[in-house]
This record gives structure tokens, sequence and C-alpha cells, in this order.
């Protein structure tokens, strides 16, 4: 049979960067194929190629028996290859379907848009490949599930018979994700042959029918998901052999470090979403909070570091009562803080690196004097040594972060904390979007702080995060702490039941 | 691998990038002006040559100064506003009404002559600081956007500049000239001229070079030092570029709002006194009006930068000062120095943008190839707001 697509010998060269490199990729006819590789491994090149935003340097793009060329997206549109793109590319105030038809509508008479026309093929669509979306509703108002729907419901009413996923699974929470997996089954049954990037491994395990994987711009290996392990994926992707998270002895201090009491905080519609919190943090210690996202934790999150008023509740910082204290002095007291969104909460991504780490501790020397006078050339020399101690790939500390990619602006923004040796931690998500290697290298370094006394708060949803790190662990869900486990013995199985919320039902139906 | 000579693209790449849009926007708006005067009949160079050797005559050059003080102040309070992402449209408003009170104070008060000044000066930063201020609270409790609150600012501080000189002049004399009682000589801001004429020839045809633009340069080396050298000024910065990340690195951004509009406001209070103080000795109808409105176009053109800034007051007061010799001559109306103005403002902004996604593409390149792999990021959040707030100082 021929295959739906093949990609042969690709190469595409940047200025000093081989970034695809005779890369090989053969996809069959009604197939999920996983692409998968590290962060710069070549996989957003090798699509963008595909679909006809960069020009190739050598190879051959085929699809189903015929060669292609494409200039451009328009091209590859034609041959019927559609790209959801990461970032989603809607106007939020348009209708559903307005975005769906926009630049592709559907003309009446004299030019009018047949928008009942428009909404009988939307609507065979998404009935068809089971995809529901509220046509009239803006887009404004839908979750980011729904958003991505319309995406993929925009490239099929485009004619698209292959679809490019780019890490579809990246903004979605696990339900959102269970969500995707069957719709992408479902297109799958009906004929659509998915291309899937993500570098997930457990997702690309359970999803693909095929994965390729690619490291530093080659193919290294095609593989089927029922030959490997996760482990091997993971192997192949780094090309070495991996460190694992594995809990030790336990280096908990006696003193408290963070102690909450009693903790509820409102959202910005007044709901509450946190609810009576109680919890305590140990010098030398890290307490895990697991959670699906949603359930309180930025909120929690945001009155720990004083950005949102409590409700109700207490917090002490080394014993002291910190709840009226701005978050200025929190921070100068020594609260360090990874956010969980590092473009949002984190970065300044047109300023410079080294004015990117003194944020957070721009009051402090070296970064500053007397609380007032910025010192540059201190700052420069900090950032540089925070850029080789962490290992973050930079020409230096004069570049604007946005330069960098996602793993380097994560460890610089956790480098940038611990460099500072904070007395508590609040991480939240550390490792998302970053690669396994980069990931590893974080997970490392919390270790050492907490065997230098360190307390850590680790908010994740990441499940060998979450046991591998963790000395204790709480789950937080729909606001309340539902459940104490010990990483030593849980099994990510149990800790998954328990974050959606499974494991608590089923004792409450057996204590009624 | 990575050396202290890759650390930043190469010097010279820099400064071509920083000179590539401001001389672009100069070609492109005399082009445009080239053009429009064809169209009206007029041959654009002899226009031009004449415009340039009586814009480099010495009373010309002092008119182009005096011109561009105002601009500058003005342009450097709305700049205040735009490290922070705040519009403040209300420096007309501030300044207008800051000048007729800090007018009004001056004549009523005496004082020995150094100090009469600093009182007069500083009743006029309070002045603009407080009426910018009530567009700031009203931002940080009602949630009011500034640019809605300093428009009607305006309009209000216009009415009230109208009602305070025709409740105390409303004499039934038939004089068109209502002005505040004149300023006695102890508050008056002593002229530049003898300090000039050390290095040049004597200030002929009446000109005078008012001492204000003194207070503007050192304006701007506060401003500069501020910005950049300051922790209040980083984080005024910080919040511009990224009011959450701000946030959470311990910057309230309620107070931030507040301090960016007090000092915009304490700017913009000078924008008037150095007519006030240097020229009329009153306030009065012959003021001139507009200088906020300018001011945002000089801040824009000089990308909020203190030397940018300069530049491109001093480019706007050329034009000015110069534009007058067209219509004495009859080469070209001089309203097309207007045209010259828009042009350049408009092919600026655009120019800015264009460079600076050039600087970013460079330098993703650089950091990619730094990484000895892989591919170069695309800029990740290519910020759309780069002609407001991408600029900085350079250190």
């Amino acid at each position: 049979m021929t295959p739906a697509l093949s990609l042969e010998n690709i190469t595409k060269r940047f200025p000093g960067v081989l970034a695809n490199d005779r890369v090989n990729l053969t996809v069959a006819e009604g197939e999920i194929h996983a692409i998968c590789g590290e962060n710069g491994a070549g996989k957003s090149t090798l699509m963008n190629v595909l679909y006809g935003m960069l020009p190739a340097d050598e190879g051959r793009i085929v699809v189903r028996g015929d060669e292609v060329h494409f200039r451009s997206p328009k091209d590859a549109l034609a041959a019927g290859i559609g790209m959801v793109h990461q970032h989603f590319m809607l106007a939020d105030n348009l209708t559903v379907l307005e975005n769906i038809i926009l630049g592709a509508e559907p003309t009446g008479r004299g030019g009018r848009i047949d928008f009942a026309d428009a909404r009988r093929r939307v609507t065979e669509l998404g009935d068809a490949y089971g995809l529901d979306v509220h046509l009239d509703e803006p887009v404004e108002n839908l979750g980011v599930g729904e958003r991505q729907r319309v995406e993929i419901i925009k490239v099929l009413y485009r004619g698209a018979r292959i679809l490019i996923l780019d890490e579809p699974t990246s903004v979605l929470v696990p339900h959102e994700v269970e969500e995707l997996f069957r719709n992408m089954r479902d297109m799958c049954a009906r004929g659509e042959t998915i291309v899937f990037i993500d570098h997930k491994l457990d997702e690309v395990l359970e999803i693909a029918d095929t994965i390729t994987v690619l490291r530093a711009g080659r193919t290294v290996a095609t593989v089927k998901p029922d030959e490997v392990t996760p482990r091997d994926l993971a192997e192949l992707m780094v090309g070495s052999e991996l460190p694992t998270p594995e809990a030790r002895t336990t280096t908990a201090q006696d003193a408290v470090s963070l102690q909450v009491e009693d903790l509820s905080v409102l959202d910005d519609d007044e709901r509450e979403v946190v609810k009576g919190i109680s919890l305590e943090v140990r010098r030398g210690e890290i307490v895990g909070v697991a959670g699906v996202e949603g359930n309180g934790q930025i909120e929690f999150v945001e009155a720990l570091l004083g950005i949102r008023e409590p409700s109700q509740g207490r917090v002490l910082l080394e014993g002291a009562d910190i709840n009226e204290w701005t978050v200025r002095r929190r921070r100068e007291a020594g609260i360090g803080y990874i956010p969980e969104d590092r473009h949002r909460r984190g970065l300044l991504l047109p300023a410079p690196l080294w004015e990117n780490a003194m944020c957070g501790h721009q009051g402090k020397a070296p970064y500053s004097r007397k609380g007032f006078w910025l010192t540059p050339k201190a700052a420069r020399n900090k950032t540089s040594e925070l850029i080789a101690a962490f290992d973050v790939r930079t020409p230096g500390p004069d570049v604007a972060a946005h330069a960098l990619s996602g793993g380097n602006q994560q460890k610089l923004i956790i480098g940038r904390e611990m460099i500072m040796t904070p007395n508590l931690l609040i991480a939240a998500h550390p490792t998302r979007g970053i690669d396994v290697g980069a990931q590893a290298a974080v997970w490392e370094t919390l270790h050492q702080a907490r065997e230098q006394g360190l307390a850590v708060l680790l908010i994740s949803a990441d499940l060998d995060e979450l046991i591998g790190l963790s000395d204790r662990l709480l789950v937080i869900f729909r606001g309340r702490i539902s459940a104490a486990l010990d990483p030593r013995t849980v099994t990510p199985r149990e800790l998954g039941a328990h974050m959606t919320g499974a494991a608590t039902d089923a004792e409450e139906l057996q204590h009624a | 691998m990575s050396t202290r000579s890759t650390h930043r693209l190469p010097a010279h790449r820099r400064l071509t990038l920083a000179l590539a849009a401001p001389v672009a926007a100069l070609i492109l708006s005399l082009a445009v002006a080239s053009i429009a005067l064809v169209l009206s009949g007029s041959n654009p160079f002899p226009a031009y040559g004449r415009m340039f050797s009586y814009g480099f005559e010495l009373e010309t050059l002092v008119d182009m100064v005096n011109r561009a003080t105002p601009l500058y102040l003005s342009a450097v309070a709305v700049a205040i506003g735009f490290r922070m992402n705040l519009f403040n449209i209300g420096v007309e408003g501030q300044y207008i009404l800051a000048s007729i009170i800090a007018a009004q104070v001056a004549a009523e008060l005496s004082l020995p002559a150094p100090l009469h000044l600093v009182v007069i000066i500083l009743v006029g930063m309070a002045t603009g600081s407080v009426w910018a201020l009530i567009a700031g609270v009203l931002k940080v409790t009602r949630g009011i956007h500034e640019v809605i609150s300093t428009i009607m600012l305006n309009a209000i501080s216009i009415s009230l500049v109208v009602a305070m000189l025709f409740r105390q002049w409303d004499v039934p004399d038939e004089s068109l000239n209502q002005e505040t009682a004149e300023i006695p000589p102890s508050g008056r801001m002593p002229d530049l001229n003898g300090f000039v004429e050390l290095f040049t020839r004597e200030i002929g045809k009446g000109r005078v070079l008012w001492g204000f633009v003194i207070v503007a340069i050192i304006i701007g080396i506060l401003y500069w030092i501020y910005v950049a050298r300051t922790r209040p000024g980083y984080d005024l910065r910080a919040s511009g570029i990224n009011p959450l990340a701000a946030e959470a690195s311990g910057v309230s951004p309620k107070r931030t709002i507040i301090v960016a509009m007090a000092l915009s406001g304490a700017v913009g209070g000078l924008v008037g006194l150095p007519e006030v103080l240097g020229r009329d000795y009153a306030y009065g109808l012959q003021f001139t009006q507009n200088l906020g409105f300018a001011g945002i176009a000089v801040a824009l053109l000089g990308q909020n930068h203190p030397g940018g800034i300069a530049i491109g007051a001093l480019v706007f007061g050329f034009l000015d000062s110069a534009a007058p010799i067209l219509d004495v001559h009859g080469d070209a109306p001089q309203e097309i120095v207007e045209i010259m103005k828009g042009i350049i403002i408009f092919a600026a902004v655009i120019t800015y943008v264009v460079v600076q996604r050039r600087r970013q593409d460079e330098e993703a390149r650089a950091a990619s190839l730094a990484m000895g792999s892989g591919e170069p990021d695309p800029p990740a959040e290519a910020s759309s707001d780069a002609a407001e707030s991408d600029t900085r100082p350079a250190t």
C-alpha cells in the first residue's frame, strides 16, 4: 500500500546549524504517527518543511505516491495537509463558526457569506468526527480544549486528510487529553492520517501507532509502541542513560519553614477555590502537592506569595505570621518562586538575561546597592555565574530572554532562585514543557538544595516528579487537601486516581 | 564555549540596526515631502537648500533649542508613562494647568532670585503631578483607563484655565490680552545668550536662548538614571514589560501606577515653564498649546530613550524654526514641514518594528549557535508593542 506521506532525506540548514539532517519519515494511511525528540531535536523544523512554511534544502516529500513541492502552507493544504499549531490562531471576538470559515468562506450571490451553508458543512464535519463545539459561542468564552477542537475542525474544513498536530497536549489538562485522544482515534477511523508531535512519553506510547524519534536533527529510530518501554524511548531521545528521581533517606529537620493554617482563598469571581488548607513544610523537606490543574493550586500559591489576599487562615514563615506582608517583603525574607507558566509570571521576554536574573531579587546584592541603586556590572557577573552553574545555553547575559529555548528559559528561572539561596522554594510545575535532559537537571538541583536544608513546596501534576522528589505527598482536589500519601509506597496509578478524585469518591462510597 | 566577545551582536551590527530606523525615516519623509512639493508646483531642492542654510544660522538654532526644550520635557513625561505601559495623554492638561498656577504663584510671591525660581518650578511640578495623580488614583481604585480619564482631565483643565483667567481679569476694559500678573525679575529664568556668545558671535535679531534648556537637560539625565540605574526604575520597566512577572517579583502594580503617573505629571508640569519664565513672564492667551500631544509623537520617535527623545525634539525644533523661511521667499508653503513631521513619525514607528524583529532574529540565531545544535527558535513572542516599550537605555 502506498504510504500517505513520506519524507525522504530531508535536510534543512540554518546559518551554522543543521536542523534536519537527512531525515526520513514514512507515515501509513490512517495511522497516528508520533514524532518525538528533545527540544531542539528538529521536530518543528521538519513539520514546517512539511507544511510548506520552510523550503527544504535537500530531499523529497511524497504525498500518496506523488512528489510535491510546497512553497507555502496554501500548497500544503491543497495537497490535503493541514497543521494545528501549538499556539492557537483564533480571533477571540468572532464566533466558533466565523473562526472556522475565516479565509475560506462559502459565498452566495453578490459575495455575501452563506452562513447557512457554512453551518451545515461544519455541523456535518463535527458530527462525522465526533468533535463537539458550540458554533455560535464567541471563541473568547471557550476553554483550551474546545479551542483546540475548533482549530482541528478549521483544518478539516479546508479539506485536510493528513493532520499535523504540534504538541497538542502541552496546553491540555489530563481529561482534555483523553478527549483529544478519543477524537484522534475517531478521525483515524474515518480515514484521516495524523502526524503528532509530542515529548511526553506516556502519551506517545498510549496514542501512537508508530513512533519516530528524532535526535539532533536525525532520525534515530522508528518503533511500534508495544516494542518499547518509556525508558527505552527516553534513552532514544536523549541518546544516553537517564537518571531517575528516587526517594532516598529523609533530610527533613525539625524546624518548620512554612506553616499554613486553615487557608481559604477566593478567585477573581469571588468563588472559594481554596478551602481551608493546612499544611507544613519543614527545612530539608520536599512536600509535593499533587493535583490536576484548576483545583485551586494557582490561587493557593498566589496567597502564599502575597499576590492574593486569603479570605481566611494564616501563613507563617519560620514561625512569623506573614499574612500582612507585601510580596516584596516575603520574597526578601527568602521565599523563592518558580512560576507555573514561565512566560506569564516568570520572564521579561524582551529584556536581557541579567535583568531577568534579578527579577525577584532586584532589591538585593549583587543586583543593587542599598536596595536602590542598580549595579548592572555585578548583576551581569552574577548572571554569568548562574549561566555556568545551571548550564543555561546562551551566548551570554546580554541576550534577550526570548532568544532562549524553553528548557533554557526554565533553567534560568530555577537558577535565579537557587543562586540566591532561598529558605523556602515554591516550585510550581518546575519541569513542565522541558525535555527529559533538562528535567533531570532540575530534579538534581532540587535534591541537592533539599540536602542543604531548603524547604520545598512542589506543586505538580507530573506523577514521576511527584513520587520521585517528594518526601511527603498531599493531594489537592477541588480546593481541599483530599489525601496524604507516602511517596515510597504509592504507585503512579493510585496517585493518579487520587488526583482525579476517583479514589476519594470510592472511599466516600465505602464509608457511606 | 561562550566567550566574552560573543555575548552580544557585534558592536558595528548593533549600531547599524540602531541607526537604520531614524535614517530610513528621514529619507522617506524627505521623499514624500518632495512629492508633495512637486505636486503643489514647487521645486523641492531650492526649498530644502534654503531651509538648510537658514536653519543653521545662529538665530534659527536658538529658536530650534527654544522650541525643542518644551517638546523634550513633554516627551519625557509621556515616556515615563510608556515605560509602564501607561498612556498619559493628559500631559496637555497637566502643563497648561501647571503653567497658569505656577505663573500666578510666581507673580504673588516675593523671594530672593534663585529661591523664587526654584519655588515656581516646584509649584509647576507639584500641580502637574497632582493633576496626573487623579488619573492614577482612578485607575488603581476604580479601574478607569488612564486614556479616558486623562482626556477628560484635559478638557477640565482647559475650562479651569479659562475660568481662572476670567474670574480675576474680567475687567470692563476691552483688552483681548487676558493674562496673569507679571512675574517679578527675581522669578525669571536668566537667558543663556551670554554663555553661548562666549563661543560664537553675538546673537542678533532680538533672539534669546531660554535658560530652561538647562532644566530639560537635568530632567533628561535624572530620567536616564532613574530608569536605567535605580530599583524603582527597574520595577517600572519590569511592570511595563510583564506586569504579572513584576508582581511576582515583589513589585506592587498599584503603587507603580501611582508612582509613574506622579512622575509623569511632575515632568509634564514643567512643559509650559520655559515660555512663562523665559519669554512672557506671565500666563496669557498667546501661550503655546498642544505641546502635550506633540510630546507623544516625540516620545515615539525617540523610543522613550532620553537621548533618542533629545534627537527627536531637536529634529522637530529644527523643522519648526527653519520652516518660516519658505513662506518668506515663496519657495513653498511652510506647512510642508507638518507633512514631513507626520511622515517621520509614521516611518520611524514602522521601521523600528522591522529593525526590532531583525534584531530578535539575529539574537535568537546567535543563541542557538551558542547551544551548538538545534534550530533557531522563532522569537518566542515578538512583542507587538515594541514601538512603545522595547528599547532600553544603553548601559
